[in-house]
């Protein structure tokens, strides 16, 4: 059964991304980053990292992607404001960068690493992604760079402030 | 709800490890659940729309619904078939897929709230150890399905609607998320069950009395669950006056119903909540169930049927208490503008919630140091409360009888 559900997420997370990225309109675009975020989270939740697969419902489809739609939407942009499509040179060299990309991934994926697995298995044992095993990553062994990116996050809260108010 | 499940499978005699057939009865079951508690839901929120028109009528020196059954109690099931048969119209220029699938967005997200949601001491589709966080995440499908809806239906009282309650659920997501942290904080577990589990049955065992901040957190929390439901005084988004219905303007027939199902369902969902979280749910006077000692669970025979059935009814009746006050609110006060929405969340319930949850982080050392000073708190919060609850009883006694107000349940109900 987790097979099944495996491949249902994975094939979810493969067309809704690449739905993203094909859409002509943006709308279409963001509605289908929501689900693709939606799939990922359902594996998550099948490498039993229930907390993560949470945060990135809550946070992602939830908050972030909330705000790109609510500024896509302002935006409201009509069919014919899109232009026509082209073939570019851009475009082209995308598509090879995909295409080299997609073929190491495989690659690596194909080729058995002993050393990846066993990290894998003794994260499963000592309940990965969970609340305590995220909750002791995130307060003990590495304190310091979660505290730096809540000043991180602060700074930036404090430059919208300046930029939206203009005077102060 | 796997163990009940791995139970029932060795009652038939089968190992549910070795046993082919289980993942198969888990869907199965899984099926079932699902297509109970939806049920449910709709079932409530049908009620809730009965209900929430005879308070209105009452509390605006009027009628109501009152002629499809006893007390027009039959009022929401004529409405459903109603709207069931109605027209299912598109507009030409819409969106068409987006806005056929939007109210399917806002019925999941609403619906997967009812998993984690517990009814009674064993009565929960799946005691999740991320509970709180699950509700929290799955609610976030509702805003998406408001904006879908808002933006597909290519009108300006929809795209406006629309923004609108995005601004609005986001904003005030930020104070309910801190003020829902503080019994997470308290009862150090992220399980719905997990936190009952922590608080008792009696009113001074409750997270709402444990400190001031607690006490402030349970109103922070419901001031926000109103606005996140698009309930009065926060219900700018669908305001008639000015958007016509706000973000479900061109729906009609089975979706528009899909709406308001969620938005009366939602009733439910924050009280439940709140009464989770800070009301100490289920526990039942003199059966106090903790982590450490089950005492429901140590009864026998008809006495454990009997305590259960004591905690769905003490639940619901709470439940149901906070859903009458959120009716209560809704044909009191006046809709707000948007700019006081968005100061009152970002300036006071923000600030405020924040403080709340150092406050509480602080009062846990204090009382590790100093316990006694946990059960003068308590008493002190609980009988404040016990006296307000008094004085507002008195004060509304004298107001009745002054204006010489009585309830005719005789001619014309």
């Amino acid at each position: 059964m987790e097979a099944v559900l495996f491949y249902i997420f994975a094939i979810g997370v493969v067309v809704a991304g690449a739905q993203v990225v094909l859409r002509r309109n943006p709308i279409y675009g963001a509605v289908s980053l929501v689900a693709c975020f939606f799939f990922l989270a359902g594996i998550y939740v099948l490498l039993s990292a229930h907390l993560i697969a949470i945060l990135q419902v809550m946070v992602y489809a939830g908050a972030v992607m909330v705000l790109f739609v609510f500024v896509i939407m302002l935006l409201n942009l009509k069919e014919e404001e899109l232009g026509e499509m082209h073939v570019t040179t851009m475009k082209g060299i995308g598509l090879a960068a995909v295409l080299v990309l997609v073929g190491f991934i495989a690659w690596k994926a194909l080729t058995p690493v002993q050393f990846a697995r066993d990290m894998a298995v003794n994260e499963q044992i000592h309940g990965f992604g969970g609340v305590k095993a995220v909750g002791n990553v995130l307060y003990r062994s590495s304190v310091l760079p979660f505290e730096v990116t809540s000043l991180l996050l602060l700074v930036a809260v404090v430059s919208a402030v300046v930029i939206a108010k203009g005077k102060i | 709800m796997q163990a009940f499940l791995d139970s029932l499978i060795r009652g038939w005699g089968h190992d549910p490890q070795t046993w082919v057939w289980t993942q198969l009865i888990y869907v199965a079951f899984m099926g079932l659940f699902s297509f109970a508690v939806i049920n449910f839901a709709a079932v409530t929120a049908g009620i809730f729309s009965w209900a929430e028109r005879r308070v209105a009528g009452r509390m605006q020196s009027r009628v109501g619904p009152n002629r499809a059954g006893p007390g027009g109690f039959y009022q929401w099931i004529a409405d459903a078939v109603k709207l069931l048969t109605k027209e299912d119209l598109v507009p030409t220029e819409a969106d068409q897929f987006l806005f056929r699938i939007a109210p399917y967005f806002m019925m999941v997200g609403f619906a997967c709230v009812f998993v984690a949601l517990p009814f009674s001491h064993r009565l929960v589709i799946a005691e999740m150890n991320v509970g709180v966080f699950y509700i929290i995440a799955v609610t976030a499908l509702i805003v998406v399905g408001i904006i879908m809806s808002g933006w597909s239906s290519n009108s300006k009282w929809s795209l406006f609607g629309a923004i609108r309650s995005a601004a609005q659920i986001i904003s005030y997501e930020i104070p309910a998320g801190m003020a829902l942290m503080i019994p997470v904080l308290l009862s150090g577990t992220l399980s719905t069950q997990g936190i009952i589990r922590a608080q008792g049955p009696w009113p001074w065992e409750w997270y709402i009395f444990h400190d001031p901040a607690s006490f402030a957190a349970f109103f922070i929390y419901f001031i926000s669950a109103l606005a996140e439901g698009n309930r009065t005084p926060f219900d700018l988004p669908e305001a008639e006056s000015e958007l016509v219905s706000g973000y479900n303007t061109e729906y009609s027939g089975m979706r528009f119903s899909y709406f308001f199902l969620v938005e009366w369902g939602n009733m439910w969902v924050m009280s439940a909540l709140a009464t989770t979280m800070f009301l100490g749910g289920w526990q039942v006077p003199f059966l106090p169930v903790t982590d450490a000692a089950d005492k429901i669970a140590m009864l026998s025979g008809g006495w454990t049927v009997l305590a259960e059935l004591a905690s769905i009814a003490i639940f619901t009746f709470k439940t149901l208490f906070f859903v009458f006050i959120v009716m209560w609110l809704r044909w009191t006060l006046p809709r707000i503008r948007v700019d006081q929405m968005m100061n009152m969340c970002w300036k006071y319930l923000v600030p405020v919630s924040f403080a709340a949850v150092l406050f509480v982080a602080g009062w846990m050392l204090v009382i590790h140091a100093v316990p006694a000073l946990d059960w003068i708190m308590r008493i002190v919060l609980t009988a404040g409360g016990a006296i307000t609850l008094v004085m507002f009883w008195l004060r509304t006694l004298q107001n009745i009888k002054d204006t010489g107000d009585k309830f005719d349940f005789t001619s014309n109900w």
